[in-house]
């Protein structure tokens, strides 16, 4: 036991890594789904009594925090890491120590934002959890507003663990451009790669906005700079600036290792290649530049003039023609194929169609005009969860899926497989679906109560229900994962026919990751072999 | 806690003829049916309080209404062209057996002409949707107000909104008070949202979209009603503990009522012997430090809600509980009662000193 521990703490292989970013990420989702279910209920009836509004506003705060920065991110890094060497055939990271910092600074900030619960009242005896929302709108970070020390503990925590973002970005970049095996091109690269490589661009340069403008909240709040606050001359717009111009393209961080894994099982599950690869790849490069200049779609209603409102609205629709160019990709990849409903590929469809919903909402969302009503309402949090929990994380779940038996080893059961699917699929549309209308009825976000006669009630009981089912199907995919990595079927090295290089190695891989390695000559490494007579490099 | 009866605006009274018309009447009945509200006849102290943002009841958000079914509308035709295609290619492409499993498909690796194909029609939808929204934009943000136009400044504080019509020297709070409009005596009121402390934001969504109150800033923002009504709305940005109790109220008026409302607020209560008692006490306890009382000595706070003519308001607490003489009692003995985390500490009255001081607020009509 205590030689497992210190292998963990002292390892610096990308699949033990990688095994780690993904356990810590679990854990923290379920401190963030507690988060969330408490919410619900608090809001599933009128007038409800069971958290206050500082409670309530620690909760959220916490539950948004958690997810993206502690969840999502850990997902992207801990897929990545795992997946990526062994996709483009490396025996490890390019920097193997700078990678274990990376796992433990991100870990750290995380452990450090939760200790806001225990330490966060400080001498002043004021909210224990921070609670001025995940975006943490200045001025009402600053020491007049938040007198104790809860805001200090998510700077500092996000402050860290960014740190280890930004380090591990360097790591892949470096890695998958100077470690690819002989014959792998760029241009022959597996999608999910690429994705995770426009993903790491994404994060370096995206990241550091934010660090900055949390080094300026540390700077106000400790040692009386004054950037943010009205009183003394400083611009809360200016945060929001700092907050979205890292905030937006951050979606694109999330969203594009899911497009990957999607990019990875659709093709497989088919039994066909990718439809139109090089269109794929400029696509998800057009959405990595564009994401860049999308940010204020934020703040349409703080007050901008109509031009720069009218810009941003063009810039976010154009993000409309690479993201759809996808979806008819994958369609196109489809069609003509043969479809096998594992459970990866059932988790891939309803990706597909939640998916579309949520760009359209985000259509939506980008036309000014429409936004004036919607934003800060619960429309745009049904939005956001559609391509945060409908999007990314049933792609997580299908990438789960898919891989788990290369990483253990055995097969994830399929009839507790369809259990899961089934029930979060029907608990994610019951707790979202019912937000969207929520939205068009004037309710806003954030709130942790409201008067009965708002035509709201009926609504928000029946997502508060949703909520429970989710947490049921998340129970089942644990359990899952539990017992089938004791008992579940083996696997062997290659338990879907699939074509890329990971699927080579034995399962689980061997430290080096490879013995030997043919030279790959398409992106398809593994075709080639099963298919001497019919290569792809034939045709490519 | 509000018993009043919810109605909805009879549409057919405005009789335009718009083309979306019809799409947007089915999106607000369907809307409308899914809050359960009552269908009846509006009056003037209808309360709406399901404010559905496909119901619009004034100029702008009827604008904003327009928009949002093109767009709902492009969006839907979107989503069951490529929620159909999926569907038919999951379908019609699905694994029928064992036998599929021995050969694979013919491997196809795109098509240039179909690729460009389905790259245009986004783009041409893009583009008609920029030009819309711009149009829209400028409709909305460059809008000239009348000669006739009403003005009212509206700031918004941790956790209440103070109002104010400079054209009339009328301070009030939390309960807005605008004119009616109609097509041939159009008076749009327009807004300018300040705040003294964190950022705010004003959303009622039959009237208008939402903007924020951003300290330092000076935004607008303009409302035209068609219908009277009490409109109710929310602050939309986390602005502290009370942020879900920071309520708005706003009173669209026939143009008769609105002057006779103004007069009313124009007046200064003058001394009154009988509740001689509650002044006393009001300005002993130091409530004047922070509210204002036009004509009592002592009592010019600016830091709460001004309380002239407090007992004209119909909600307490910026629209959390009603105001009437429990509520009101509830308040004095302790504000963290009904509204936990508002800025009004507990004053530790006596109930002696909270009787005068009642007596004295409820009579500030």
């Amino acid at each position: 036991m205590t030689a497992w521990i210190q292998d963990l703490i002292f390892t610096v292989d990308h699949k033990k890594l990688g095994f780690m970013y993904l356990g810590a990420g679990w854990l923290f989702f379920i401190a963030g789904g507690i988060l969330a279910l408490l919410i619900r209920t608090q809001i599933a009836v009128p007038n409800n009594h069971l958290l206050d509004g500082e409670t309530f506003n620690g909760a959220i705060t916490m539950h948004g925090t958690t997810m993206i920065f502690f969840f999502a991110m850990l997902m992207v890094f801990g897929l990545i890491n795992y997946i990526v060497p062994l996709q483009i055939g490396a025996r490890d990271m390019a920097f193997p120590r700078l990678n274990a910092f990376s796992f433990w600074a991100t870990f750290f900030g995380g452990i450090f934002l939760f200790m806001s619960y225990v330490f966060g009242p400080g001498l002043y005896g004021t909210g224990a959890a921070p609670d001025a929302s995940w975006f943490a709108l200045a001025p009402l970070t600053s020491r007049a507003f938040s007198p104790g020390n809860n805001i200090d503990f998510w700077s500092l925590g996000l402050l860290v663990s960014g740190v280890g973002s930004i380090t591990g970005g360097v790591n892949i970049m470096v890695t998958i451009f100077c470690y690819r095996t002989k014959g792998m091109t760029l241009y022959r690269m597996p999608l999910f790669t690429w994705l995770a490589l426009v993903t790491m661009f994404l994060v370096i340069m995206f990241m550091p906005p934010l660090s900055a403008a949390q080094i300026m909240l540390v700077l106000e709040r400790f040692f009386g700079a004054k950037f943010f606050e009205a009183q003394a001359g400083g611009s809360p717009v200016l945060w929001q600036h700092f907050f979205w111009i890292f905030g937006h393209p951050e979606v694109y961080i999330l969203v594009l290792p899911a497009f990957g894994i999607i990019s990875e099982c659709v093709p497989v599950f088919s039994r066909k290649p990718i439809f139109g690869y090089p269109m794929m790849v400029a696509a998800t490069v057009m959405i990595g530049f564009i994401s860049a200049g999308v940010w204020a779609h934020h703040m349409f209603t703080i007050g901008m003039d109509s031009f720069s409102v009218t810009f941003f609205a063009f810039a976010t629709f154009v993000i409309a023609i690479p993201t759809g160019i996808k979806i008819f990709n994958w369609l196109g990849t489809m069609y003509g194929g043969k479809i096998r409903f594992e459970i990866p590929m059932l988790f891939c469809i309803a990706f597909l169609f939640q998916f579309l919903i949520a760009g359209l909402t985000g259509i939506m969302l980008g036309c000014a005009p429409f936004d004036w009503q919607l934003n800060d309402s619960y429309f745009v949090i049904a939005h956001f969860h559609y391509v945060i929990v409908g999007g990314i994380v049933f792609a997580v779940f299908a990438g789960f899926y898919y891989w788990f038996p290369k990483a253990v080893g055995r097969m994830m059961d399929k009839r507790l497989g369809l259990w899961h699917f089934w029930i979060f699929t029907i608990g994610f549309h019951l707790t979202f679906d019912p937000q969207h209308f929520l939205g068009f009825l004037g309710m806003p976000r954030r709130i942790y109560t409201y008067q009965e006669g708002r035509g709201w009630e009926v609504l928000n009981m029946i997502s508060t229900i949703g909520a429970f089912l989710q947490a049921v199907g998340g129970i089942i995919f644990i359990v899952n994962m539990i017992i089938s990595a004791r008992k579940g079927k083996v696997a062997g090295d290659d338990p879907w026919d699939a074509w890329t290089l990971e699927w080579m190695t034995s399962s689980p891989p061997p430290d080096y990751n490879f013995e030997h390695l043919p030279e790959v000559r398409s992106r398809r490494p593994l075709w080639d072999l099963k298919h001497p007579e019919d290569p792809d490099w034939k045709f490519e | 806690m509000l018993n009043h009866h919810y109605t909805r605006y009879s549409r057919a009274k405005r009789g335009s003829g718009r083309g979306w018309e019809l799409l947007g009447f089915t999106v607000a009945a369907f809307i409308g049916l899914l809050s359960s509200a009552p269908v009846a006849r509006a009056q003037d102290s209808t309360i709406r309080a399901v404010q559905n943002i496909f119901d619009p009841l004034s100029a702008p958000a009827e604008t904003l209404f327009n928009i949002s079914v093109l767009v709902l509308a492009v969006c839907a035709g979107i989503f069951l062209v490529v929620g159909g295609l999926l569907t038919y290619a999951i379908i019609r492409y699905r694994r029928r057996g064992p036998e599929d499993d021995t050969e694979e498909p013919p491997q196809v690796y795109g098509s240039a002409a179909i690729e460009l194909a389905w790259t245009v029609p986004p783009i041409l939808i893009v583009v008609m949707l920029v030009l819309v929204t711009a149009r829209t934009i400028g409709e909305i943000e460059h809008h000239k107000m009348p000669e006739t136009a009403e003005q009212i400044r509206i700031i918004g504080h941790r956790f209440w909104w103070e109002v104010r019509y400079p054209k009339h020297d009328v301070v009030t709070a939390n309960e807005i008070h605008v004119p009616l409009s109609d097509r041939h005596n159009r008076v749009p009121t327009e807004m300018i949202l300040e705040s003294a402390d964190v950022i705010h934001g004003f959303w009622v969504p039959q009237l208008n979209g939402k903007t924020m109150l951003v300290p330092n800033y000076r935004n607008t923002m303009w409302i035209e009603p068609y219908a009277t009504g009490i409109y109710l709305g929310n602050c939309t940005v986390l602005c502290g503990q009370q942020h879900a109790n920071m309520l708005i109220r706003v009173i669209v008026d026939k143009p008769e009522d609105y002057q006779k409302w103004l007069e009313s607020q124009k007046q200064t209560p003058g001394p009154d012997p009988q509740t001689e008692e509650g002044q006393k006490q009001f300005i002993a306890n130091s409530c004047g430090t922070c509210h204002t009382i036009q004509g009592l000595r002592g009592a010019n706070g600016v830091f709460a809600p001004d309380l002239t003519h407090f007992a004209s308001r119909a909600t307490l607490g910026s629209g959390v509980a009603p105001n009437d003489e429990q509520n009101l009692r509830s308040w004095l003995k302790d504000p963290q009662v009904l509204k936990q985390g508002c800025l009004m500490p507990n004053m530790q009255l006596s109930d002696k000193q909270i009787d005068a001081i009642l007596a004295y607020l409820r009579n500030l009509k």
